[in-house]
């Protein structure tokens, strides 16, 4: 190992890994740097399960056309329109041919699935999952030559006027803390697990947050780029956060701490009191609204009850619901008030109109009378035993981000752009998702300009 | 809670798969997983023995040690497939058997060959046992025909009669007590299934073995095994027709039926055994069920030495070695035999019950 790279990718997730086979591919010599031990190596990557391309036919494992246009339009929404739209649509073309670049690099993909996600169509899903992947794109690197060292945490970036030079690691590559190269791929991810970072924009609510995935995103890449002079992207209170069991581990809980029940019960505060439309959407469309919603609750927690009607309607849960015979005994269990939590129910219940249930279509369930109100798949909640789950805000990803151009290069604050300094994934996802989230995009940002920044800092290296 | 602590952890594990379901796509466990939400004994060891050890579910799993959710599915469903053998085992008082499988295998494979050889020395004189046999019936110098069927017919049939009691009492427990019996499209299935070894594939790519990367050997290795085994139990039973229906005797020319098959056999039970004895000295530990290390390896080893004193009486049968290598050859699968029902031998069979089992369901769930 030579302490004198033609590339040097920072991270070790989707986004790193595709920019390094990328830049390999291209005739560079690589080396990545993942701060994590190798177990932990791919950071939220390692979470994933799907990834969102466009696509202009069904395949085997997508069930239809996905075009350019709805994919542009689905995003439009999701973000409503805080998103630099030349860089969307510019990713989103690339989408259709990354779905088969993926392929060639050994990932495999999973033929479309029956399961509760209503994501066939738009969504390919990695066969075994993210970690599945990552191992296929990490077996790929090495075949290739791309040289990896884990427990190699970046501390520092030796940066002159917007031109990189080289990295400091905690950990000696080679006998070298410092390790020098022609270009930079910084794909170090966000900054979720770092609770302080979040408390400056959260205030002391953020203590309550959990992080759902690796707790070695800390942004400290994404900090060191943007206090040596690269412009910024995107608001730091923006984030991907869902509502998750609060009895989830700190960190790295995964996938399996969700809960998809909202739309079956209803939701309280510590007060026992409703806050918000449970029924507004299809869950698919709205689960990622209510991490904020808990955030802005008190203490930041909030219960989902439901009664013994509707358990086998939602996916199975890690942790089991809470039970009581009597919502009085339920209340108990939640140490919520049982006055006041028989008052929401008996209100909430007497609101109910009869209606046709079915909770594939916004149906005619919905409540009369109340604030707030459950505009669909409204049902009387009166079967014993009474069941809840406690929940609290889970950190996905964050948002604020490294601007970057078409060609992933990062730009520094005047809008010139960096000579050698290349961006991808989670540290630049706010250049595309000013807010707001579509399944699987997380993906889809991380292969297109992972593929695209080692491309580049590959043809700046050989030149 | 449930039986065993292995079961319960088993459970454990389920529910935390059963909210996850990364791994769907990878072998049959998991999709069998799906279509249930609690899991009694009986799931549990059902589930158990449909998983093929082929780890993949372990390297792609981000929950596997050492993450605090300490999920190890291969290992785990190792061990309650290994107790579940015993928990069905027939007649009960044998359960303990599997536990002490290595030195029980070994006890009554050198009871075998010590018996065979006294046999023969008490049937003939010394001098027959180092004698020089050539021609047809040269083998039944040393013991009659009869007196050999007899004794393998005894053998074989109370291994069937053990081996079928014992997959009774875990189809029952597995399926569902009323429309019990299998239909012939989820045999079929389940025949193409296990012929294949469709699920030792870790979902396309291969199994995992000592290491992160995935390869076909394993499943190459069983391959050899299996249809070594079976071809070896063809040639056997083409040279018993032979005798009563054609009233050819053995030893048989090399270019005839029972010994093309038995020679072909014999090389796939040298061959596949070493191979998977390899793979198991390299498996990586977080894979491995130590504690039926002995009976796996002891498995491996009486195939193996079936193979390789069969190939060996057929090289020397002309020799002064035939007497005393038929006397080896006939202990070691007269052995074979009688531990198939205490030992590894029964994972193929539970296997297949197993695979007959998800076939069925599929077929009800439609898809
Ligand atoms: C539970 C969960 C489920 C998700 N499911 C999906 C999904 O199905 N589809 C989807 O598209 N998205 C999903 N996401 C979002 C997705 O995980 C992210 O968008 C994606 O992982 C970002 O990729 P990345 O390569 O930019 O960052 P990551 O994969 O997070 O990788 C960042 C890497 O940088 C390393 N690192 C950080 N700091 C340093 C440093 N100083 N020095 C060296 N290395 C460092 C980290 O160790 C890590 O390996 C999910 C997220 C979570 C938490
Ligand atoms: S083994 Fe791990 S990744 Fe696979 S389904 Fe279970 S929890 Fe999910
Ligand atoms: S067969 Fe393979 S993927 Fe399936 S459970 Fe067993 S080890 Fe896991």
């Amino acid at each position: 190992m030579g302490s004198k790279y033609d590339v040097l990718v920072i991270g070790g997730g989707n986004a790193a890994l595709c920019a390094a086979i990328a830049a390999r591919r291209g005739g560079a010599s690589v080396l990545v740097l993942e701060g994590a031990p190798k177990f932990y190596r791919g950071g939220n990557t390692r979470h994933t399960r799907n990834m969102r391309c466009a696509h202009d036919a069904a395949t085997e494992i997508l069930t239809g056309p996905y075009t350019e246009e709805e994919f542009w339009k689905d995003l439009l929404v999701v973000t409503g329109g805080q998103t630099d739209e030349e860089l969307a649509r510019h990713m989103i073309r690339e989408s259709k041919d990354i779905l088969n670049w993926i392929v060639e690099q050994g990932v495999r993909w999973q033929p479309s699935l029956g399961g509760t996600l209503s994501l066939g169509r738009t969504n390919s899903f990695f066969l075994g999952g993210g970690r599945a992947m990552l191992n296929a794109l990490y077996l790929t690197a090495e075949r290739l030559g791309v040289e990896v060292a884990y427990d190699a945490e970046v501390i520092d970036l030796v940066i002159e006027d917007g031109m990189f030079l080289a990295a400091r690691v905690k950990r000696p590559i080679n006998g070298d803390t410092e390790i020098r190269a022609t270009s930079l791929v910084a794909a170090a991810g966000g900054f979720e697990a770092n609770i302080e970072w979040l408390k400056e924009h959260w205030g002391e609510a953020a203590d309550n947050f959990l992080i759902r995935g690796t707790p070695y995103n800390r942004g400290s890449i994404l900090k060191m780029l943007l206090g040596k002079g690269v412009q910024e992207v995107g608001d730091p209170t923006q984030c991907h956060a869902v509502a998750i069991d609060a009895r989830a581990p700190k960190f790295d809980g995964g996938i399996i701490t969700r809960h998809d029940s909202v739309v079956f019960g209803i939701v309280v505060n510590k007060h026992a009191q409703r806050f918000y439309d449970e029924g507004e959407d299809i869950w698919p469309k709205r689960y990622a609204i209510w991490g904020r919603l808990v955030a802005a609750q008190p203490d930041q927690i909030a219960y989902i009850i439901f009664d013994s009607t509707v358990v086998t309607s939602f996916m199975p849960t890690l942790f089991p619901p809470i039970a009581g015979q009597t919502i009085a005994e339920l209340a108990g269990k939640l140490t919520l008030d049982p006055a006041a939590l028989e008052k929401t129910i008996s209100g909430f219940n007497a609101a109910v109109r009869p209606g046709t249930f079915d909770h594939t279509i916004l149906d005619d369930c919905r409540t009369e009378g109340i604030t707030p109100p459950k505009t669909h798949w409204a049902r009387r909640i009166e079967t014993p035993p009474y069941l809840a789950y406690p929940v609290r805000p889970g950190i996905t990803f964050t948002y604020l981000g490294t601007r970057v151009n078409k060609e992933a290069r990062m730009l520094m604050k005047g809008g010139r752009p960096s000579a050698n300094m290349f961006a991808a994934g989670e540290i630049m996802a706010g250049n595309v998702l000013g807010k707001g989230y579509a399944a699987g995009i997380g993906m889809t940002i991380g292969s297109v300009f992972g593929r695209i920044a080692g491309r580049e800092a590959a043809k700046h290296a050989r030149n | 809670m449930h039986g065993t602590r292995i079961l319960d952890e088993a459970d454990r594990l389920m529910t935390v798969c059963n909210s996850c379901r990364y791994c769907e796509g990878l072998c049959a466990v998991f999709p069998a997983m799906e279509m249930r939400r609690a899991f009694s004994d009986g799931d549990l060891n059902y589930l158990a023995n449909l998983c093929h050890a082929c780890g993949a579910c372990y390297v792609d799993c981000q929950f596997s040690p050492p993450h605090e959710f300490n999920v190890n599915v291969p290992k785990t469903l190792a061990i309650a497939r290994a107790e579940s053998y015993a928990a069905y085992a027939w007649p009960r008082a044998l359960s303990g058997t599997f536990a002490r499988n290595g030195l029980v295998i070994s006890i009554v494979a050198a009871l075998s060959v010590a018996a065979f050889i006294l046999g023969f020395v008490a049937l003939n004189d010394r001098g027959v046992l180092f004698g020089v046999h050539a021609g047809a019936g040269a083998f039944y110098k040393l013991m009659p025909h009869n007196a050999m069927a007899v004794l393998f017919s005894a053998a074989f049939l109370y291994a069937i009669l053990a081996l079928v009691m014992s997959v009774r009492a875990f189809w029952r427990d597995i399926g569902d007590p009323i429309g019990g019996r299998a239909d012939g499209g989820s045999l079929l299935q389940a025949i193409r299934d296990a012929g294949e070894l469709r699920y030792l594939h870790g979902g396309g790519v291969g199994c995992y073995n000592e290491d992160d990367r995935p390869t076909d050997r394993r499943k190459l290795c069983h391959h050899l095994t299996f249809y070594g085994f079976l071809l070896c139990f063809a040639a056997t039973s083409v040279a018993t027709l032979y005798h009563y229906l054609l009233g050819r005797e053995a030893p048989y020319p090399w270019w005839d039926l029972p010994v093309v098959l038995g020679t072909l056999g014999g090389i796939g039970l040298i061959a596949g055994p070493i191979g998977l004895f390899v793979a198991k000295m390299r498996r990586a530990p977080e894979l491995l069920d130590e504690a039926r290390y002995g009976m796996d390896v002891g498995f491996i080893a009486m195939l193996f030495l079936t193979g390789a004193t069969g190939m060996a009486l057929l090289i020397l049968r002309e020799t002064a070695a035939m007497g005393p290598l038929l006397a080896l050859h006939l202990g070691v699968v007269f052995a074979l035999f009688v531990t198939m029902p205490y030992g590894k031998f029964v994972h193929g069979i539970y296997r297949f019950a197993a695979l007959v089992r998800y076939a069925q369901e599929r077929r009800t769930e439609g898809t």
